[in-house]
């Protein structure tokens, strides 16, 4: 029997919701007893600030330029590598509860499998169409699928509408008339994406994802390996957590971040020093990415608004450190909890109110690229605890989870596997890492290299729809961590720049075999 | 190739995703594979002109018209031009993804025929 594995995924989520980070308004105390035993990461990076390249990244080790799924709306190929075939080969049994993503959402005919999977039932590997290697899809043995809201064909849709119909209505309806990210407001401040949800808490997808990944767990085998993703679509807008969990977080008494400058000139200056496009979406002339809702414009965001949607997002982290800990138990049921390594991260970050905007796009910044990654290795590996300052990449999940596994790292993996200790991560070199962001939608496309350092985080804008190809930021870490000065154009930084702009070029001229860039089938 | 194309309750056999349809006079309803039913009208099936024209008129669409033309350019050959307009957006650029795969398989049925 070797290691099992329990990685474990949020959406949207920043590094500093967890307490271990310095949160203050969630308590995680789960998550943070699993960084106290384990490895916490201070400087963990996407390879995309969007959620289906970046997923995409996690299965495959590859970044969005090689597998090919560069933006949302784009499928990554169904016979994409995939760690989870890998460990499927390896005798492990492989699941995927919650929010997988690899493939649009919006597919009335029905193309992709993950919207046609829950028609056809609960997947197993004992249905007639599974091929014996790859699992019912891309190497999962076990899939059920969740999303944020309650529409559409996936599992957790069907079981709330079937179960409970009349809880639907709570939900925040995602999407609008024209199918664009809604931008009603609701709750007490009239912020975008929030509504009072009167869904039962068990009810609610956080606890339905964790109770069947325990449902799974108890079915398998005691002496077999597994490899559990478990994807909470939370804390993932829409802000919508049960109305009974809502009283956790008082949004009144929560504080500004530290980088919304309550003023609005204050604000306007911050982002009159980045690039253009920054001001163009806060001022609403131009909505550069389908993420964000397009009627919402940011420069009408109040501090009461941010301060409410940091109380529910802060509640929506409290339930999933809630649900993780019910899993935990349930492992420690089954006798194995020595045997398990936990992994847990999430896709992206959210602004959250920094720098007056919330939601996500083509902005480099901390809010959207620093993120939350714990390892907790197997006890029976006898653990050290320890903090890596080094900067990771979600890139390298993949190679980490083969190496839990005992397993080589396959030719087309990218990412290296995690170091465990700043140590580690000097003597295998992991200096920088990099995020790609290319999209393309309704006559506006954006495309932005960056990469990030101990010291610095630079980005350089390709030509597109408002860039010329010379604009960029550069953000000192040590002397601006809220990356508030930019540097771009400082001649005091230009070595600096010069060096980065080396590693950016490194990073296009990377050897390796990548997939045709895949077809915009949809926005998301 | 318009031998198919001019049959209304012929187009799940060609538009992937589409699982079933039926057919009273002008109105079509079409049945996608995720469930939606999708009414529509049918505005042109002119076989001189090889055109075949229809709106998707169910009220999520502000406007949507499809026109697929079959054009003869050799004693064999036809070029099939399939031509969407949609609004809003969003939906545009789903039926297109649909619409491509269904030229891909409208070439796949030709070329079955012509064999």
């Amino acid at each position: 029997m070797g290691r099992k594995i329990l990685f474990i995924t949020t959406d949207q989520q920043r590094y500093d919701t967890l307490g271990v980070n310095g949160g203050i308004l969630a308590r995680t105390p789960v998550l943070d007893g699993l960084a106290g035993e384990g490895i916490r990461y201070e400087r963990c990076q996407p390879t995309s600030v969007v959620c289906m390249p970046s997923r995409a990244s996690m299965l495959t080790g590859q970044f969005p330029t090689t597998h090919g799924a560069w933006m949302n709306g784009v499928a990554l190929a169904v016979d994409a590598p995939s760690v989870a075939e890998n460990l499927h080969d390896a005798g492990y049994a492989t699941a995927l509860i919650g929010k997988a993503h690899f493939e649009p959402m919006m597919d009335p005919f029905g193309r992709f499998a993950e919207n046609s999977l829950a028609s056809l039932g609960i997947p197993s590997i004992e249905q007639d169409w599974f091929d014996g290697r790859r699992g019912v899809h891309r190497g999962f043995d076990y899939l059920e699928f969740a999303t944020h809201g309650v529409m559409g064909p996936l599992h957790y849709a069907k079981w709330i509408n079937a179960n409970h119909p009349g809880a639907a209505a709570g939900f925040y309806p995602v999407l609008d008339a024209e199918l664009n990210v809604n931008a009603a407001g609701g709750g007490d401040t009239g912020a975008p994406q929030v509504k009072v949800n009167g869904v039962h808490r068990d009810w609610y997808h956080t606890d339905w994802v964790a109770q069947r990944t325990i449902s799974w767990l108890k079915r398998q085998d005691d002496d077999r390996d597994w490899f559990c993703w478990m994807s909470f679509p939370d804390p993932h807008h829409p802000w919508d957590p049960p109305k009974s969990e809502i009283g956790r977080v008082p949004w009144r008494e929560v504080p500004l971040p530290a980088n919304y400058p309550e003023k609005p000139n204050e604000r306007e200056a911050l982002i009159d020093a980045k690039a253009r496009h920054w001001r163009a979406w806060y001022d609403g002339t131009l909505v550069s990415n389908y993420e964000a809702p397009a009627k919402w414009v940011p420069a009408t965001l109040t501090a009461d608004q941010v301060r409410e949607v940091n109380a529910l997002n802060a509640v929506e982290v409290e339930l999933i450190d809630e649900a993780i800990g019910k899993v935990m138990k349930a492992i420690e049921a089954k006798g194995w909890v020595d045997d398990v390594d936990v992994i847990f991260t999430t896709d992206h970050g959210e602004f959250q109110g920094d720098f007056g905007f919330l939601f996500k796009g083509p902005y480099h910044v901390d809010a959207l690229m620093r993120l939350p990654l714990i390892w907790r290795p197997a006890r029976s590996t006898k653990p050290r605890a320890s903090v890596v300052t080094a900067p990771v990449s979600l890139v390298s999940l993949a190679a980490t989870f083969l190496a839990v596994a005992g397993q080589p790292a396959p030719v087309w993996v990218e990412g290296a596997s995690l170091p465990v200790d700043d140590d580690d991560a000097h003597a295998r070199s992991f200096e920088s890492t990099v995020t790609e962001w290319d999209s393309a939608l309704f006559g506006v496309d954006v495309h932005v290299r960056s990469v990030v350092t101990r010291g610095h985080l630079y980005s350089e804008y390709q030509p597109g729809t408002l860039h010329d190809g010379s604009e960029g930021e550069l953000y000192d870490l040590a002397d601006d961590p809220q990356q508030r000065v930019n540097r771009f154009n400082d001649p005091a930084f230009a070595s600096v720049r010069e060096d980065l702009h080396e590693r950016l070029v490194e990073h296009e001229d990377r050897p390796g075999e990548r997939a045709e860039p895949g077809v915009v089938m949809a926005p998301v | 190739m318009w031998g198919v194309i001019t049959r209304p309750e012929s187009i799940p056999q060609w538009f992937p995703g589409i699982d079933s349809c039926t057919v009273d006079g002008n109105h079509r309803v079409i049945t996608t594979k995720a469930g939606l039913e999708m009414p529509e009208e049918i505005l042109t099936n002119d076989p001189l002109l090889r055109r075949f024209a229809y709106r998707i008129t169910a009220p999520l669409y502000k406007f949507h018209l499809g026109v697929i033309d079959v054009i003869a350019i050799g004693v064999n050959d036809s070029l099939c031009v399939y031509s969407t307009t949609a609004e809003p957006d969003v939906l545009a650029l789903i039926i297109a993804g649909g619409t491509k795969d269904a030229l891909v398989e409208i070439k796949r049925i030709g070329e079955e025929l012509a064999r």
